[in-house]
């Protein structure tokens, strides 16, 4: 058992968890926040994409005990004040997605993009998004959508 | 995935120490984590490096660029250093899979791997790259020794990366649509008395072709090497492309290393 100690969208949580528990599993078994969803579970579709320190990465290839001490961000941490952020509106405004399976991922993924890139073109953005799969809009909307992001952030 | 115990050792010497037949090292996690979800790879105890401050960074030197082996590939790619130095290995870099898998995945990891279509085997060819490890120093041309096999012993740890900075270079990939893994990638570095043409993707394992290399060392032009044939018998085939197929991209692609340096 390892004890795992992060900061996770903005509280500290601690908890001993097998060695071998996968961030993805300990934050939607463990914490219960299911926002962060689970697709290929070997790191190629990218609907698990949370952001570690500032940064995004794929939850479900890395473990829990190995991001000790540091700070988390999920979907579910993106909401302030009852209000969605601004990828959140546009994603919703452009009609960026349809399950929505892959939309936390994606949205976790595109606000790096902006961290990194302040007005990404077409495709910048589609680059970006490459670990990303969708396989209900055909991307044009998730396009649309970073974009308009991009204008109001 | 099975269950294993996970120790952060604060230096090499303990890191090495508690490396067993069952067990393996964790840099990036991006293909050990995935192997031991799959089953493919099961180990008693994983030993994370991360923590060991001295694997990491990147140093310029006059002739050299020294890659520390938990560097991760976006710090690579985003190097101001690596892309005055070598601009093409932090093309490399930045192509690599996606944004995610650049933000956990290591240069050491890539290498220990030694994935038959992996990106950064090839740069350590052509740019007659010495792998550190903590009991020797190997050169490239023996490090890589077959698909997913390299001279690595049993709980030695690479260190760093020390790439020869050319006159010029290039590398150009024909990526899996889908992972970006390398169907043929051609890492071309030209040196004051030699031009490296290393493939990857192509064959089990990374090489310097010799007929490509050599005609480019004699005149460096996209002429030199227009028309040249490679031999397809040992060259990988599968789905994404025939070893025929494989055999012409090596030298398209080897024409448009030419062409952009
Ligand atoms: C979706 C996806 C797309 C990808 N696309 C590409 C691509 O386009 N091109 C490409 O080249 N690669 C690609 N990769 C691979 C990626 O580049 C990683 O570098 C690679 O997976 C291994 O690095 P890692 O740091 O994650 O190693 P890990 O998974 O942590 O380790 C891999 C192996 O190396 C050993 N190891 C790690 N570090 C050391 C060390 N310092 N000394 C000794 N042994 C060590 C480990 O014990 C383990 O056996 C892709 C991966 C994914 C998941
Ligand atoms: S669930 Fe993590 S990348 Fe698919
Ligand atoms: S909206 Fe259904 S997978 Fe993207």
């Amino acid at each position: 058992m390892t004890k795992v100690t992060i900061e996770v969208n903005g509280k500290k949580v601690s908890k001993d968890v097998p060695d071998h528990t996968i961030l993805s599993v300990f934050l939607r078994d463990n914490l219960n926040l299911t926002g962060t969803h689970v697709g290929c579970d070997t790191s190629q579709c990218g609907a698990c994409v949370v952001h570690v320190d500032g940064k995004s990465i794929k939850s479900c290839s890395t473990l829990a005990a190995d991001i000790n001490g540091s700070k988390v961000t999920t979907i579910e941490g993106l909401v302030k004040d009852g209000k969605m952020h601004p990828m959140q509106e546009a994603f919703k405004k452009m009609h960026g997605l349809q399950c929505g399976f892959c939309t936390p991922g994606m949205v976790m993924s595109a606000i790096d993009l902006l961290q990194n890139k302040k007005n990404p073109n077409d495709t910048e953005i589609r680059e970006w998004l490459e670990g990303n799969i969708c396989r209900c809009t055909g991307y044009q909307n998730i396009v649309a959508a970073v974009k308009e992001a991009a204008s109001k952030m | 995935m099975k269950t294993f115990n996970y120790h952060t050792p604060k230096d090499i010497k303990e890191a090495s120490k508690l490396a067993s037949t069952s067990s393996a090292f964790l840099a990036g996690g991006m293909t050990s984590i995935p192997s031991m979800k799959l089953g493919l790879a099961t180990y008693k105890d994983i030993i994370d490096i991360k923590h060991i401050k001295k694997l990491s960074g990147i140093k310029v030197s006059g002739k050299t660029v020294t890659i520390g082996a938990t560097t991760k590939h976006a710090e690579v790619a985003n190097s101001k250093d690596v892309k005055k130095a070598i601009p093409s290995l932090a093309k490399l870099a930045g192509g690599i899979g996606d944004a995610q898998v650049r933000n956990r995945g290591t240069v050491g990891g890539s290498i220990a791997n030694n994935d038959p279509s992996a990106c950064y085997p090839s740069a350590c060819m052509a740019l007659n790259a010495i792998i550190h490890t903590n009991n020797r120093k190997i050169e490239a041309a023996k490090f890589f020794k077959g698909m997913f096999e390299t001279a690595l012993k049993k709980g030695e740890i690479i260190e760093a990366v020390v790439f020869n900075i050319p006159d010029k270079s290039n590398y150009q990939k024909h990526p899996n649509p889908a992972s970006r893994y390398a169907i043929v990638g051609v890492y071309l570095a030209k040196y004051k008395k030699e031009v490296n043409v290393a493939i990857t993707g192509a064959k089990p394992v990374v090489y310097v072709d010799k007929d490509l290399s050599k005609a480019l060392s004699n005149s460096f032009s996209v002429s030199a090497i227009d028309g040249i044939k490679l031999d397809s018998s040992e060259m990988n085939s599968d789905i994404h492309a025939s070893g025929d197929f494989r055999a012409s991209l090596v030298v398209t692609y080897a024409k448009k290393a030419v062409e952009a340096c």
